[in-house]
């Protein structure tokens, strides 16, 4: 018996709902990133699931390319969050507000 | 190769190495420069006046053609340089008289800081007096007249730092402006009828001009005519044009560039004569000019003005001889004018040169024949050659300007133009009386200028006592016979007194003028300060020019002025900047307003994200 489809989207939604939440209340720069990285895996498991449910490998091939892009977007991201607690001392992402009027 | 090219050349090529280098020249070394290349230029004149004295009369002319100027079409001008009598006797009038104003404004201009730049402008003057009667097109007439215009403007504001000077200069570039713009317009319609603007061609085919046709050019060339030579109704400026060096005017406000407009009028007599009646309007604006300007001469207390108003007069008798076509008598006229004139201007600027300060107020001369005794006698020689007393120049010259008119059949207009001539006695009289005789009103010690001045005053002098031998008699004297090639032979007397009655009345004319002013003012039987102070009210409007400017002022610049500053400071400032700067000011306004949400908190960027994003979705989940 198949596990129903509802469950695996449900525990994505779950999981999305975490990181959102993560990356509004959280002041840390490096939790906020990890918040995203739950995002994005979210997303990956639902594209997964799709992929099963319509019998193709469309969603598969998808969240290969979801994951490589998370890869270079975290080594950006990190690079940038590096850099700012050189300059600044501090990773918080209140105090990085600079670009303001 | 004709030496006609070197007459402009040699002043203008002066005017060109004075602006680049004259402030390097010492002394007066700039002005000896700009003197010697006129009175060169003066020397060729007399040179080219020997060739063509030598040719047959009606082989008198050549046009030499320098290069061509503009060439467009089937529109094409050349630089060409006419030699004719009536070219010479010009070239001859300004070279000659101008050489010798300059040679005077060498002392007169000494101590000024700007002394090269004067004597620049005033080669460059000359420069463009001579193209101007030396041209043989009507374009290069026109090049020399703006360019006339152009250094009368920088002469008369040549101490623009005096604000009188600087406005009396725009004030002159502006009103003749307006005649030089009917002048071009003219030119365009000669160009429009006859296909050329060569002399040659444009007065061989007047003849053939319908009459409305050559009306309309011969009144728009004379319109530029009225402008340069300050008739009425545009004379506003020259009177002004006294706040120049006393030099320039003499040389440009009474000598040369004001009789340009005579010179056109002859030079296009073809043109005039095909027209029924523009002749006629010529010999009305200058009667009418001649007439008031000598009743405001009669009320003017500076002795420049004066003189402005003498040369306003004077003029209008030339204009008035040639609507009489007695061309030859006023070229006759121009140049015998252009003789005492000079003298005279020369001889203001020696009393002021003696004067404290400057002195032109006759209120505050009287007796001057006693401290400068050669001013005072070119004075008044050059004075009763204006008003027409013989032998003396201005009696021959005067005398047939007026009595042309009877000869041509006209009464009514010989009586006016005797009226003028009793003015021109009058005013001259008063003028020379208060200046120079009667009781000592001034102070300091007035003296006679050095002697570079003294001597050009007295050659000024002996040629306003000698120029009448030019034309001893209006039919056949050297001048018109000379000048027969270019305005034909004099017509004979159509009606009227002989010719010799008309001298007579003329010359009695004259002496009751001049009786007139010595009694008023020298005879000691009058009080004429009392008089003064009893028509105080008609020597005002008589001192104003019966108001004229005042009525410009009221009617044309005050409305203009008016209208410019509404445009400046309302429909500019207000409209136009206001609504540009208004739009400007908005999108600020809303700028300011907007970038509060630039806030550069991150989080607060990703919630209005995730609201946007779950607003989306909601939008979604309720539509399907």
């Amino acid at each position: 018996m198949r596990t129903p489809i509802s469950f695996f989207l449900l525990l994505s939604g779950m999981l999305f709902t975490v990181g959102t939440v993560g990356v509004l209340i959280r002041k840390n720069a490096l939790i906020i990133f990890m918040s995203i990285e739950l995002q994005l895996n979210a997303v990956n498991l639902a594209l997964v699931t799709f992929s099963r449910q319509n019998g193709n490998l469309t969603g598969q091939v998808l969240t290969f390319f979801s994951m490589v892009v998370a890869a270079a977007e975290v080594v950006v991201g990190l690079a940038i969050i590096v850099s700012l607690y050189r300059k600044r001392r501090s990773i918080d992402v209140d105090d990085a507000r600079m670009l303001r009027w | 190769m004709r030496l006609t090219f070197l007459i402009p050349f040699l002043p203008l090529a002066g005017a060109a190495f004075l602006l680049l280098a004259g402030r390097r020249l010492r002394g007066s070394a700039a002005g000896w420069l700009a003197a010697s290349l006129v009175g060169l230029g003066f020397v060729v004149s007399l040179v080219i006046l020997g060739r063509l004295l030598g040719q047959p009369a009606n082989h008198r002319l050549y046009v030499a053609h320098l290069f061509d100027w503009v060439q467009v079409g089937s529109f094409r001008v050349g630089v060409d340089l006419r030699d004719d009598p009536l070219a010479i006797v010009m070239a001859l009038t300004v070279t000659g008289v101008g050489a010798l104003i300059h040679v005077y404004a060498i002392a007169y201009m000494r101590d000024d800081p700007r002394f090269s730049r004067f004597f620049a402008y005033m080669n460059l003057f000359v420069f463009f007096m001579l193209m101007l009667v030396l041209a043989n097109n009507f374009l290069l007439l026109y090049l020399g007249w703006e360019g006339v215009g152009l250094c009368s403007y920088l002469l008369i504001g040549f101490w623009f730092d005096r604000p009188a000077a600087a406005n009396a200069a725009k004030k002159a570039f502006i009103t003749t402006r307006i005649g030089d713009s009917a002048f071009l317009i003219g030119i365009v319609f000669i160009w429009l009828r006859v296909g050329s603007l060569d002399f040659g061609r444009v007065f061989g085919a007047a003849h053939g001009l319908p009459n409305g046709t050559a009306t309309v050019i011969a009144l728009l060339l004379f319109a530029g005519a009225i402008g340069k030579s300050a008739q009425i109704p545009l004379h506003v400026w020259l009177p002004d044009a006294m706040e120049g060096p006393t030099p320039v005017s003499a040389l440009i406000h009474a000598a040369t560039m004001v009789t340009a407009g005579v010179y056109l009028v002859v030079r296009a007599h073809p043109i005039f004569e095909a027209s029924s009646s523009a002749l006629t309007v010529v010999a009305v604006v200058g009667i009418v000019t001649a007439i008031y300007a000598g009743l405001s001469a009669i009320g003017q207390d500076d002795i420049k003005r004066m003189l402005a108003y003498s040369t306003m007069s004077q003029l209008g008798f030339m204009f008035f001889g040639a609507g009489m076509r007695a061309y030859g008598a006023a070229i006759f006229l121009l140049v015998t004018h252009a003789f005492f004139k000079a003298c005279l201007f020369l001889g203001a600027g020696s009393v002021m040169h003696g004067l404290p300060d400057d002195e032109t107020d006759l209120m505050k001369m009287g007796g001057l024949a006693r401290p400068m005794p050669v001013t005072a006698l070119t004075w008044a020689v050059s004075a009763a050659a204006m008003a027409g007393i013989p032998p003396l120049s201005g009696f021959f010259s005067k005398d047939q300007v007026i009595s042309s008119a009877s000869l041509a059949g006209r009464p009514g207009f010989w009586v006016a133009a005797l009226a003028g001539a009793f003015l021109t006695a009058v005013y001259m009289g008063r003028g020379t009386f208060l200046a120079f005789f009667g009781r000592p009103r001034y102070d300091g010690h007035p003296h006679d200028p050095p002697a570079p001045m003294r001597i050009v005053l007295l050659a000024l002098g002996a040629l306003a006592v000698i120029g009448g031998i030019l034309g001893l008699s209006a039919s056949n004297g050297l001048l018109v016979r000379f000048l027969r090639r270019v305005i034909g032979a004099v017509g004979e007397r159509v009606a009227g007194p002989s010719e010799a009655v008309l001298t007579l009345i003329s010359v009695v004319v004259a002496l009751l003028g001049v009786g007139l002013a010595a009694f008023v003012y020298v005879s000691g039987r009058f009080d004429w300060q009392a008089l003064r102070a009893r028509f105080a009210r008609a020597r005002q409007t008589l001192s104003h020019g019966f108001y004229v400017n005042d009525v410009y002022g009221g009617a044309i610049v005050a409305p203009a002025k008016a209208g410019s500053a509404f445009l400046a400071y309302v429909v500019d400032d207000r409209l136009i900047d206001g609504s540009v700067n208004g739009i400007g000011g908005a999108f600020r306004q809303l700028a300011r307003a907007g970038r509060l949400a630039q806030s550069g908190l991150v989080r607060r960027y990703a919630l209005a994200f995730a609201a946007g994003a779950v607003g989306i979705l909601i939008f979604v989940a309720v539509r399907s």
